[in-house]
C-alpha cells in the first residue's frame, strides 16, 4: 500500500498536469477562433477565382493552347502527394488521421504501378511517414503555421510545385489534408491540384444555386485573351488552393487540440477524484490502526 | 440600369473593399478602363497601377494594386489583387528602396532560370508602379 506522502505527491502532480491541459485548451480555443476568422476572410478571393476559372474554361471549350496545368501531361505515372499536417503534436488523432490516409493512398497507387513522391508540409507528417517511405519523401517544409498562415508561404510552395511540374517531376499532384468541419471534427480530404479539375458548369450551378442567374447572364469578353489570362490565373489559383488547404488544416489542428485537451482535463479530474478517495481511506485506516494500538496497549497494562 | 456599381476589392487574405460606387477606373493590361453601371461583362488582367474610385464627378479614393484580375458584370466590378493598399499609405522612400532592390535583382544576370527571371521583372514593374503612384500623390 502506498503511503500517505506518496499519494499526496501524486495528487499534486496530477493537479498541475490538469492545469497545463486546461491552459492549453484555452489557448487552442482562442487560436481556433482566429484561424476560423482567417479562413472565413480568405473565402471571397478563392470563390471569385474559381468562378473566373469556370467561365474561362467554359468559354475556351476544348480549344488547343490550354496550359498543361489545366490539361495535364497525358499521363499519370508520376504522382506527387502533398501531405499537410501540423508541426506540433498533442492534438489527438489529427495527424494520425492524415498519415493513415496518406499511407493507404500511397500503397494503392503503388499497387497500380505508379511512381509516388511525397512532399510533407508539417513535421508530424514526415515523422509518421518516414518509417515506411523515407526514400520517396522529396522534402519537408516546417514552420508554416508558427503564428498564423501567410499567403506568401502558400504561394512559395505553389510556385515550387509549378516549377517541379514544368520540369516534368510529376504528372499528377494531389493534396492531402484535414478539412475543418466543426470545432470537434475534421474531415480527411484528398484534392487534386494538378492538373486542375474544373467543375462542370452544371455542378457549379448546383453548388451555388443563388449565383445561377448571375452566371447565365454573364458571357464575358476577355482582355487580353483567354489563353493569356488562363496562363496567369492558373499558377495563382494553385497558390490560393494551397492557402485554403493550409488554413483548413490550421483551424482543424486547433480544433483537434482543443478537443484533446478538453478530454485530458476531464480525465485528470477523474484521476484526482479517485486518488483523493484513496488518500482519505488510507488516512482513515492509519488513524484507526493507531487507535486500536493505543487501546490494546492500555488494556494490556 | 442601376445607378451604382458594386465595387469589390479582394486580396487572398481578406475582402478589402465592398461598396457601391459611381464609377471605378481599373488599370487593365491593355489600358485603363472605366466601369460604369451596365458595363459589358469582361474578365481582364490588371497591371500594377492605381484604381480610381469616382464619386460626385471626382476621384474620391485611390488604391494601388500590384496586378491581378478584374471581373466586370453589369452590376458589379470585382478586382482580385495579391497586394493592395491605399495610395496615401504608400511611403515614397520605401517604394524607392524597393525599386532599387528590384532593379539590382533584375540587372544581376547570375544563375537564375527563366521563371525566376520573369518573377523579378514582374517585381520591378510593381515597384515602378508603386513609386509612380507615390509621386503622383
Amino acid at each position: 500500500m502506498p503511503n500517505l506522502k506518496d499519494l499526496r505527491l501524486r495528487i499534486t502532480s496530477v493537479k498541475s498536469t490538469q492545469k497545463i491541459t486546461a491552459a492549453m485548451k484555452m489557448v487552442a480555443a482562442s487560436k481556433l477562433r482566429r484561424a476560423q476568422e482567417q479562413a472565413e476572410a480568405a473565402r471571397p478571393y478563392a470563390e471569385h477565382m474559381e468562378r473566373m476559372l469556370g467561365s474561362l474554361v467554359a468559354s475556351m471549350g476544348d480549344a488547343a493552347g490550354a496550359p498543361p496545368l489545366l490539361t495535364g501531361t497525358n499521363g499519370d505515372h508520376n504522382q506527387l502527394l502533398v501531405v499537410v499536417t501540423s508541426d506540433r503534436g498533442l492534438c489527438g488523432g489529427f495527424n494520425a488521421q492524415v498519415v493513415r490516409g496518406a499511407r493507404a493512398r500511397i500503397n494503392r497507387l503503388r499497387l497500380d504501378g505508379k511512381e509516388v513522391k511525397i512532399l510533407c508540409l508539417g513535421r508530424k507528417g514526415r515523422d509518421g511517414l518516414k518509417r515506411d517511405f523515407a526514400g520517396i519523401i522529396v522534402d519537408t517544409v516546417e514552420g508554416l503555421t508558427r503564428r498564423q498562415v501567410y499567403f506568401e508561404d502558400a504561394n512559395d510552395i505553389a510556385e515550387r510545385l509549378a516549377k517541379m511540374f514544368a520540369d516534368g517531376d510529376f504528372d499528377v499532384c494531389t493534396l492531402i489534408y484535414n478539412r475543418f468541419k466543426s470545432a470537434i471534427s475534421q474531415e480527411f480530404t484528398v484534392q487534386q491540384l494538378i492538373p486542375f479539375p474544373v467543375m462542370k458548369t452544371e455542378e457549379w450551378d448546383n453548388e451555388v444555386g443563388q449565383k445561377r442567374e448571375n452566371r447565365l447572364a454573364a458571357i464575358y469578353e476577355f482582355e487580353p485573351d483567354e489563353e493569356t489570362i488562363l496562363a496567369d490565373l492558373l499558377p495563382r489559383n494553385l497558390g490560393v488552393q494551397m492557402y485554403r488547404a493550409m488554413l483548413e488544416s490550421y483551424a482543424g489542428e486547433h480544433g483537434a487540440r482543443m478537443a484533446a485537451m478538453d478530454s485530458a482535463t476531464r480525465n485528470a479530474g477523474e484521476v484526482i477524484d479517485r486518488l483523493e478517495l484513496h488518500y482519505n481511506r488510507t488516512r482513515q485506516a492509519a488513524i484507526t490502526t493507531e487507535m486500536i494500538e493505543i487501546v490494546s496497549g492500555a488494556e494490556a497494562i | 440600369m442601376a445607378e451604382w456599381v458594386e465595387f469589390e476589392l479582394v486580396s487572398p487574405a481578406r475582402l478589402l473593399v465592398s461598396e457601391p460606387v459611381e464609377m471605378v477606373v481599373v488599370p487593365g493590361v491593355e489600358g485603363d478602363f472605366g466601369v460604369l453601371p451596365g458595363h459589358a461583362p469582361v474578365i481582364a488582367q490588371v497591371r500594377p497601377g492605381v484604381i480610381d474610385i469616382h464619386g460626385d464627378g471626382k476621384v474620391i479614393r485611390r488604391i494601388f494594386v500590384a496586378g491581378g484580375f478584374a471581373e466586370v458584370t453589369p452590376e458589379r466590378c470585382t478586382v482580385l489583387a495579391e497586394e493592395a493598399r491605399p495610395v496615401e499609405d504608400i511611403d515614397g522612400a520605401q517604394a524607392g528602396e524597393r525599386l532599387a532592390a528590384a532593379r539590382t535583382a533584375v540587372d544581376n544576370p547570375e544563375d537564375i532560370d527563366a521563371p525566376a527571371r520573369r518573377a523579378r521583372v514582374r517585381e520591378l514593374r510593381v515597384a515602378e508602379a508603386l513609386l509612380a503612384a507615390a509621386q503622383e500623390e
